[in-house]
C-alpha cells in the first residue's frame, strides 16, 4: 500500500484530537455536578465533534479512497488514530476534567488561530470557524481553574491534582515530526513548536490568578500522533465504533 | 446530581436580535454574575436565539402579590379606550 498522503496524515491528526475529546466530554452528560456544568459540557462535546466532522470529512477528500467523516471516525482502528495522548485521558473528577481542557483549549486555541491563516484552504476555513468556539472553551475552562484553585482548601487540592495528572502528556502537544514540519514550511500546518512561549504565558497567567503552582516538569509521555497510545484509547473506541462495529452502515 | 443549594438562582433575559427587549428566557444556578452568564449562554443562546443576555439575581426581583390581581389589574379590563384602535390606519402604512 502507498504511504498516506502527508496531509490526509495531519488533517486526521487535527480531527482526532477533537474527536476523541468530544466523546470524552460525553461521558460527562447526565452526570455533571449541576445541570448547568452538565450543559456546558455537552456543548463543549458537541462543538468539537463538529470541528471532527470537518477535519476528517476533508481527511477523507485528500485521500480520495471514498471514505467519509463517519467511515474515518468509526471503522478505523486504535493505532490508526493520530490524536495526542493527553485527549483520551480519562476524565476523573471534574477537577481533572476541567485540567484537561484547559491546557488542552488553551493550546488549541493558538494552534486554530494560526492554522486560520493556512494556505490550504479548506484547513484554513475550518480553522477559522472552530476558533470562536475554542475560544469559549478555553475562556470556560480558566474561569473554573482559578474557581476551584483560589476555592476552598479541598477543591484546591483536587485541582492541583488534576494539573498534575495531566502535565505529562503537555509536551506532546508541540511535538513536530517529518510530516508536520514539511507541511509547516509549505504554510499548510502550523509549526506547534512555535506555540509554546505563548502557551506557557497564557497558562502560567491562569495559574497564577488561580494561586496555584506549576506542576513539576515530568518526563514526558509521547506517541500518540504515531498511533501509540495508552490503554484509554481502545475502551474508548469500544464504545464510539460498537454500533457501527455491529450494524456497519446503519443509519436512523 | 446534586440540588445545587449553595448557588443562588439568577433570572436570565435574551434578546434575540439588535432592536428588539431582552427578553425572560427562564433561570439558572450560578455561584456569582459571571458563572450566571456562562451558565445562561450555555442553557438558553445554544439554538442563535439571541445576541446578548442579561442575569439578575431572581432575589433582587420585587414581584407583585397575586392576591392583589383584582385590584391591580381588574380596573383596565373595561377600558378599553386605552387601546389606540379607535383609529383607521391608512392602507399605505405598513409598520404600526
Amino acid at each position: 500500500m502507498a504511504k498516506p498522503d502527508p496531509l490526509f496524515i495531519y488533517a486526521t491528526r487535527l480531527g482526532d484530537d477533537s474527536l476523541i475529546l468530544g466523546q470524552r466530554l460525553s461521558e460527562w452528560c447526565g452526570h455533571a455536578p449541576t445541570i448547568e456544568v452538565d450543559l456546558s459540557l455537552a456543548n463543549v462535546a458537541l462543538d468539537l465533534i463538529g470541528q471532527a466532522t470537518h477535519f476528517l470529512g476533508f481527511a477523507g477528500k485528500i485521500e480520495g479512497r471514498n471514505r467519509d467523516a463517519d467511515a474515518l471516525a468509526f471503522r478505523r482502528d486504535v493505532l490508526d488514530f493520530g490524536n495526542c495522548l493527553l485527549v483520551e485521558q480519562p476524565n476523573g473528577d471534574f477537577a481533572q476534567t476541567t485540567a484537561r481542557q484547559f491546557l488542552f483549549s488553551t493550546y488549541q486555541e493558538l494552534l486554530l488561530d494560526k492554522l486560520a491563516g493556512s494556505t490550504c484552504e479548506d484547513l484554513a476555513a475550518i480553522a477559522a470557524k472552530a476558533v470562536k468556539e475554542v475560544a469559549y472553551h478555553r475562556k470556560l475552562a480558566s474561569d473554573w481553574v482559578v474557581r476551584l484553585g483560589d476555592g476552598t482548601e479541598e477543591s484546591k487540592t483536587r485541582m492541583a491534582a488534576g494539573l498534575d495528572w495531566m502535565w505529562r502528556f503537555v509536551d506532546e502537544l508541540f511535538e513536530v515530526d517529518d510530516v508536520e514540519s514539511k507541511l509547516a514550511k509549505e504554510g499548510i500546518a502550523v509549526d506547534r513548536s512555535a506555540l509554546r512561549a505563548a502557551w506557557d504565558a497564557r497558562i502560567d497567567a491562569v495559574l497564577a490568578e488561580a494561586t496555584l503552582e506549576r506542576p513539576a516538569a515530568r518526563r514526558p509521555v509521547l506517541g500518540g500522533r504515531r498511533g501509540h497510545h495508552s490503554e484509554h484509547l481502545g475502551h474508548i473506541l469500544s464504545e464510539m465504533q460498537f454500533l457501527q462495529r455491529a450494524y456497519p452502515g446503519a443509519t436512523w | 446530581m446534586s440540588d445545587a443549594k449553595d448557588w443562588p438562582l439568577w433570572e436570565v433575559f435574551v434578546r434575540a436580535k439588535g432592536g428588539l427587549s431582552h427578553r425572560h428566557a427562564g433561570s439558572v444556578h450560578a455561584a456569582d454574575a459571571k458563572m450566571a452568564l456562562e451558565h445562561a449562554r450555555d442553557t438558553y443562546t445554544r439554538r442563535m436565539e439571541g445576541v446578548s443576555l442579561w442575569v439578575v439575581p431572581s432575589a433582587q426581583i420585587t414581584a407583585s402579590d397575586p392576591a392583589d390581581a383584582g385590584p391591580l389589574f381588574e380596573p383596565a379590563e373595561d377600558k378599553i379606550y386605552r387601546h389606540p384602535t379607535f383609529y383607521s390606519i391608512p392602507s399605505h402604512i405598513k409598520h404600526i
